[in-house]
């Protein structure tokens, strides 16, 4: 994947699929953004349909939520489509897609896995595609990971590709490094800001990766760096970060201001230097860019007042980065974002567990790039808040006051 | 009377040369460092308003933010808490009169490695070489630290920045004995890098500013001045109530 290019051939430029969606199958979107099977049953009849509808095929129900499903199905019948009439399509040609009855009763027309066969057993998934819409897939029952021609389409992964990690100071950073590293990446770029502050673990990420100099706070620097090396970057994962605690009262300006300078206006300069080249780069055969990561405090989405001026600044880096996915989308970049609870590190040392190793953090972010989605949760307190927010976000906010 | 023309001539032609002790303003240039709980000063930085483009066709200009203490910058009375019921302690109430003085250079390049202390003893034995320390000048301490890479500049370990400064007995001969304006240097503080074990901590800041003088730190160039003889020109930002600024320092010095 990430070998060298041909100078005499043009750059293939990405053929971005164009589905139009009703807002109800955007119920799919939802589901696959978070690797979760979910489709529509009626509330009247109990039936479950697909694809998505408005009203119940069998009993005219407009009751029609999306509840998990068991994702087992049977592949009836397969096909290879050899010249496909969408592009995107047609570039990947031939392309197999088979029905399959679903175990919870409706039959869909899914993508199948390489490893998967006509009167296969099959597990199913709702993988999101490179430009952000949702897709059902059959995968063999025994599959570990997505690995397979066709289903690369949905998936991001980091092996053999070249990934730069924004901040490598911090140990979430370097953990993000090993486990790229250790997932087979081909160069790991690990930003580092004010070289001349010395940093414990200097060693190891030299041995795991190229140190560059890349200071989020400072436009100059980003700027410079995706002009030296944006071109070889086919996934960037920001782990910039500027956690501190106080409320909105007593939290130091000067602190609420780095914090929006490192996050917001941090991801701001990241998406303006290296964006359009990744864009520009979403179907290059030399290593294919796929992707763009931010992770954020699960308080992003509902502040802790505890770390209110540091919530603060994360959903303003969480506001950015959902317009810059859709303004990355028609690349095929997929944004994917990366929701933690407090962490095993400094900022949050008075903070009880349950608290998340950074390394749990990386393998999480590896593990969602050879997904299908864009949302991740990591651990117990990202997964019960947002539970909470989708059940009732003013208990939440509520809650989240008191605690 | 003076003849300011005349002057002004001499500068002109090469008699009285200028000497830019002035760091370049610059985001990577290593600022103060202070454990990340407390609160910190900001790095220089620098946004495009415009460059002969689409938000503003023919012109360019940049907008810059940092703290009042980066890079080459002027310390007020009032940056110190021994300063702060001073009179006239501030940048902006300072008389200008004081911003132009003569200045006095310690050469202690050949010693100063990152434990160098500054003591009464070379300041008597520069005396010794080159007369009494003049009461209302700037006495600055040559380290040539400036030459250094950002890495040996700032010099963090594990126990704090090791950069040299002077001992709080000199900083007080300084202040009692020699009456001197302020006292300057080429490193990020005026005081040692371990003057926060000090007794009083940072005493260049405790003692210069709590007996109203002021302080330089992040000159360069000391090398290509004379041990005296000297002239400096270092007039701060008029901030209100500002406890110190950067700013452009310049040395004139006699003789082409």
């Amino acid at each position: 994947m990430s070998g060298k290019r041909n100078p005499l051939r043009r750059t293939r430029l990405p053929a971005p699929l164009s589905p139009v969606r009703s807002r109800t199958a955007h119920g799919l979107t939802a589901a696959a953004a978070e690797g979760r099977f979910q489709l529509q049953r009626c509330g009247d009849c109990g039936q479950v349909c697909y694809p998505p509808r408005d009203a119940c095929p069998h009993c005219l129900s407009a009751d029609l939520a999306f509840h998990d499903m068991p994702p087992g199905g049977r592949v009836i019948a397969e096909t290879t489509i050899r010249i496909p009439g969408e592009v995107h399509v047609r570039e990947r040609a031939p392309w197999r897609i088979g029905s399959v009855r679903l175990d919870c009763g409706p039959m869909a027309v899914a993508h199948l896995h390489g490893a998967v066969r006509q009167g296969d057993a099959v597990r199913m998934a709702l993988l999101l595609d490179r430009f952000g819409a949702p897709a059902l897939a059959a995968l063999p029952l025994n599959h570990a990971t997505l690995e397979d021609r066709q289903m690369q389409d949905f998936t991001c992964n980091p092996t053999s590709r070249r990934v730069l990690v924004t901040d490598a100071r911090t140990p979430v950073g370097q953990a993000m490094v090993r486990a790229l590293h250790e997932a087979g990446a081909a160069l790991v770029f690990a930003g580092v800001a004010d070289p001349w502050k010395p940093f414990e673990g200097h060693a190891a990420l030299r041995a795991q990766a190229e140190i560059v100099p890349l200071d989020v706070t400072d436009s100059r620097s980003v700027a410079e760096l995706a002009a030296t090396l944006g071109a070889r970057v086919d996934i960037l994962v920001n782990t910039a970060e500027h956690t501190r605690p106080g409320g909105v009262l007593h939290a130091p300006l000067t602190e609420a201001r780095q914090a929006m300078e490192t996050r917001a206006l941090g991801l701001m300069r990241l998406a303006q230097g290296f964006g359009p080249i990744l864009r520009a780069r979403g179907a290059d055969e030399a290593g294919a860019a796929c992707a763009f990561v931010s992770l954020f405090s699960a308080h992003a989405l509902m502040p802790w007042p505890d770390y209110g001026a540091h919530a603060a600044a994360e959903a303003a880096a969480l506001s950015l980065s959902r317009s810059l996915r859709a303004e990355l989308a028609p690349g095929g970049i997929r944004v994917l974002h990366v929701f933690a609870g407090p962490t095993e590190t400094e900022w949050y040392q008075t903070v009880p567990p349950p608290k998340l190793a950074p390394s749990a953090i990386a393998r999480a972010t590896v593990a969602a790039l050879r997904g299908g989605g864009e949302d991740v949760y990591v651990g117990d307190i990202a997964e019960d808040l947002r539970a909470r927010l989708a059940a009732n976000p003013k208990a939440l906010e509520r809650e989240l006051g008191q605690s | 009377m003076t003849d300011l023309l005349a002057f002004a001539a001499d500068i002109a032609a090469g008699r009285i040369r200028i000497v830019d002790l002035t760091q370049t303003l610059a985001p990577e240039a290593p600022v103060i460092v202070l454990p990340p709980e407390l609160g910190q000063s900001a790095p220089f930085r620098l946004e495009t308003i415009s460059r002969y483009d689409h938000r503003g066709p023919a012109w360019y200009w940049n907008n810059f933010s940092m703290g009042e203490h980066t890079g080459t910058h002027f310390d007020a009375p009032i940056h110190w808490i021994s300063g702060r019921d001073l009179p006239d302690n501030a940048v902006d109430t300072i008389p200008p009169q004081r911003f132009i003085a003569p200045a006095v250079v310690i050469d202690c390049a050949a010693r100063a490695t990152g434990d160098f202390l500054l003591s009464v003893a070379d300041l008597t034995a520069w005396e010794a070489a080159h007369g009494r320390i003049p009461a209302q000048s700037w006495c600055l301490l040559r380290t040539d630290w400036s030459k250094r890479d950002p890495i040996a500049y700032a010099n963090l370990q594990a126990d704090g920045a090791h950069t040299p400064g002077p001992s709080g007995e000199a900083v007080r001969f300084l202040v009692e004995q020699r009456d001197v304006l302020g006292f300057g240097t080429e490193t990020i503080g005026t005081d040692a890098g371990q003057a926060h074990s000090f007794n009083p901590p940072f005493p260049a800041h405790f003692h210069m500013h709590g007996s109203g003088r002021y302080g330089l730190q992040c000159l360069t160039n000391l090398d290509r001045l004379p041990a005296t003889g000297a002239v400096l020109v270092a007039a701060p930002l008029k901030i209100r109530g500002g406890s110190g600024s950067p700013l452009r320092v310049i040395a004139l010095v006699p003789g082409a």
